[in-house]
């Protein structure tokens, strides 16, 4: 074998074996030691000519090719900006370690969740400058749409696929249970009696068909109690330790005692098949009655066509109130870092077209966040009830999530507390005080920290 | 030094330097800096601000912080020595001469080259409550007794025994480990007692343990440290939030959840270099106790 000096003699030619790795090593060190300057100062990026605007966004499927055309559209009426869709995984995390290192994209696709906490961060850039200039105006839009996009009242993102969930329920299954199948429950009462007579046991005493369960899909854990006419924060205060919210959890418990938590664990260890897949639950009749949002219409007809349903507002505890709703929505935001911010809302500005953000809803199966709609809005639309999830989103009882920082931390504490109801290991009088507890303290924290950093900016501040 | 052994340091310095500059860069800074950040409040976007203690005062008193704690000790306490059986088990049967034993150890590696997300959603569907193989043949059995088997993953109480049970599938590494070590033990001495008489569990207990000693330090030394950072199969299995009811919620888990949903990454700094003293502390004293009983072949 060659001994290893002399293969690197080779391979440096003539040279004595000791230059060549000097100089390796050598470039190695510069490469390390230097790659900040090496970095070139970042450039504007051309594609035939015309400015390269980076848009990243998350949807795949049908919902990125919806997007897709629009941007193909925008790239066609164009002569100077190029709008590159970049499709992103992640796209929050990704987002803020772009932003930390200082090269975001341009125009980034995130949803109304993460508006508050990357505000507050100063990752997102206001929006009502470029609004006032392009003549866009907040009044255009369904209220609470722009609400969520809001933080400490500056506006951060605008709502590009707007969503509002309902009561769906199974036609057959009413029919079979002797019910009026186009009669859905008008009170919760109703519901809960309702729910008893469409569930059936097989001789063991095992449930085979659930007529309703907060636990099933449970997907907002943390708005239950707006059908309670409970809130979460009264912008000041965690509020969690009220008679509203003491309600809602006792009604959830209400479920577990009549159906047995051993029953219903069974039960949801068999039907908790793939949401998007023809073992949904909802789509094999083994539950009759769900509250799900606007784009369920979309996967029924993918993976149940032949189901019978029908959606209505999903009924409350309170008498007087109704068209509750959980609004949420996708939204499009500009990151603090963006080095084309004028182009980016250029796109924004097309996309807010009636006839563009019409075509994005209904390709997405969702609807326009704007209060004007098209006449042949409703007609063309392939979900048959969407006039319904149009109304809850125009409802004043359309509840948001709160403007509030530690939201996630809140919501995390509300998920265990219900699944430790459901499983019968808590009471619901106990929980409400330990859920306020717990998030009261992570809040002074929060606010502990801001002060330290507000004073810290001081003393840096001559 | 003269001049010869000089050149050769400063020739030895250069060769290395690429692993040296990496290691500094990539390794030693981010270490030290995520002390510095463990003390702060530092959320990735803004410059981070020193709050001393406070992530730790906190870490004491939060009740999640202490969950995912317990949750991971009572992982590691029932994953450990179940493993290192059924790998010693398997080993000792996979060294006996039977014919095709290249095919058995094959097949008995398998399971370990299969990625995580698939062995967990494999594992779901066989820990199906209703529907799934397990519990179908647990239900057959157990019928006679009128006891019917748990609803794994749904339940508090049987979730993390579920996940002991599908990490089991990931002895191989550890059982070519113990194999390896098998077949170096001499021969002459399983003779040598055989003369005298012994009998095979005589001969396990008296020749093979002491002389495997040193694999098995190995092996549980790299397990307890492996077991403490348990994250993609509860991940895969309760989509990431740990349920029902935090039972699966385990501290690497409450760790990425505390760093990237509530963006805390000072919080996150302090849980790590909690878990980091933990760790070489639970290393620490099972080196203490295993010092006696290691035996080396010399």
């Amino acid at each position: 074998m060659l001994p290893m000096s002399r293969f690197i003699a080779t391979i440096g030619g003539h040279k004595p074996p000791i230059s060549l790795a000097l100089l390796a090593s050598v470039g190695v060190l510069i490469c390390f030691s230097a790659c900040d300057f090496l970095i070139p100062e970042p450039q504007d990026e051309y594609v035939n000519g015309r400015l390269r605007v980076t848009y990243w966004e998350k949807w795949t499927g049908v919902e990125g090719q919806a997007i897709r055309n629009v941007v193909d559209r925008f790239n066609a009426s164009q002569d100077r900006i190029f709008v590159d869709l970049i499709t992103t995984s992640q796209i929050d995390r990704k987002t803020l370690v772009a932003i930390a290192g200082g090269e975001p994209p341009d125009i980034v696709g995130l949803w109304n969740q993460a508006i508050p906490p990357y505000a507050e961060k100063g990752a997102l850039m206001p929006l009502r400058p470029f609004m006032e200039k392009a003549g866009m105006s907040e009044s255009d839009f369904i209220d609470v749409f722009i609400v969520m996009n809001k933080y400490k009242g500056e506006l951060y993102g605008l709502p590009t696929t707007p969503a509002t969930c309902s009561l769906h329920w199974n036609k057959k299954l009413f029919r079979e249970a002797g019910l009026d199948p186009e009669r859905p429950p008008r009170t919760l009462a109703e519901l809960d009696e309702m729910a008893q007579k469409l569930t059936k046991y097989d001789a063991n005493g095992n449930i085979v068909q659930l007529g309703f369960s907060p636990a099933e899909p449970n997907w907002w854990p943390y708005a239950w109690s707006a059908w309670f006419g409970g809130r979460l924060w009264d912008g000041h205060n965690i509020t969690f330790d009220t008679p509203e919210n003491l309600a809602t959890l006792q009604w959830i418990k209400s479920y577990a005692d009549r159906y047995g938590v051993d029953r219903l664990r069974r039960f949801r260890s068999g039907a908790s098949g793939q949401f998007a897949s023809p073992q949904n639950p909802f789509f094999t009749g083994k539950i009759a009655m769900i509250l799900q949002g606007v784009w369920m219409a979309n996967f029924i007809s993918q993976y149940a066509p032949d189901l019978e349903w029908g959606a209505a507002p999903f009924p409350t505890a309170v008498p007087g109130l109704d068209y509750v709703t959980v609004a949420q929505c996708d939204s499009i935001s500009i990151p603090v870092g963006s080095r084309h911010p004028d182009e980016a809302f250029e796109f924004i500005q097309f996309l807010y077209q009636q006839k563009e953000i019409e075509q994005l809803n209904i390709d997405q199966w969702k609807f326009s966040p704007l209060k004007n709609v098209s006449p042949d809005f409703v007609a063309r639309h392939p979900n048959p009830n969407i006039k319904l999830f149009m109304d809850l989103g125009s409802s004043p009882n359309a509840y948001c999530l709160p403007d509030l920082l530690i939201f996630y931390e809140y919501s995390d504490e509300i998920t265990p507390a219900i699944d430790k109801i459901m499983n019968g290991l808590d009471t619901p009088e106990h929980l409400v005080k330990h859920v306020q507890n717990q998030v009261s303290k992570k809040w002074a924290r929060v606010q502990q920290v801001v002060e330290k950093r507000e004073a810290a900016q001081q003393e840096t501040r001559p | 030094m003269t001049p010869r052994e000089r050149r050769n340091l400063r020739n030895g310095l250069i060769f290395i330097a690429p692993w040296i500059i990496g290691f500094l860069i990539f390794v030693a800074y981010p270490l030290v800096a995520s002390f510095f950040y463990s003390l702060c409040d530092y959320s990735v976007l803004r410059p981070p601000v020193y709050i001393g203690g406070l992530n730790y005062q906190e870490m004491a008193q939060d009740p999640v912080f202490w969950k995912s704690l317990g949750n991971t000790v009572y992982f590691t306490v029932l994953f450990l020595p179940l493993s290192t059986l059924v790998a010693i088990a398997l080993a000792l049967l996979l060294n006996t001469g039977v014919r095709g034993m290249a095919i058995y150890r094959t097949i008995f590696f398998l399971p370990s080259l299969t990625p995580l997300v698939a062995l967990g959603i494999l594992w779901m569907w066989m820990l199906n409550g209703e529907y799934g193989v397990i519990n179908h043949v647990l239900n057959t059995l157990l019928k006679p007794l009128g006891v019917q088997a748990p609803a794994w993953l749904q339940s508090i109480t049987w979730s993390k025994p579920a996940i002991v049970l599908m990490s089991l599938w990931g002895v191989g590494h550890a059982m070519v480990i113990y194999l390896a070590a098998l077949q170096d033990i001499p021969v002459q001495l399983y003779e040598a007692a055989e003369l005298d008489g012994a009998r095979a569990w005589s001969k396990i207990r008296h020749i093979t343990l002491p002389l495997l000693s040193p694999a098995i330090f190995f092996n549980v030394t790299m397990g307890i440290i492996t077991a403490m950072q348990v994250f993609a199969l509860p991940y895969v299995i309760s989509s990431g939030e740990g349920g029902p009811a935090r039972s699966t919620m385990f501290y690497s888990m409450y760790l990425y959840h505390t760093a990237f949903r509530y963006l805390r990454m000072g919080y996150a700094c302090a849980m790590a270099w909690f878990l980091f003293i933990v760790i070489i502390t639970l290393t620490l004293i099972f080196h203490r106790i295993s010092r006696r009983h290691l035996h080396y072949g010399q």
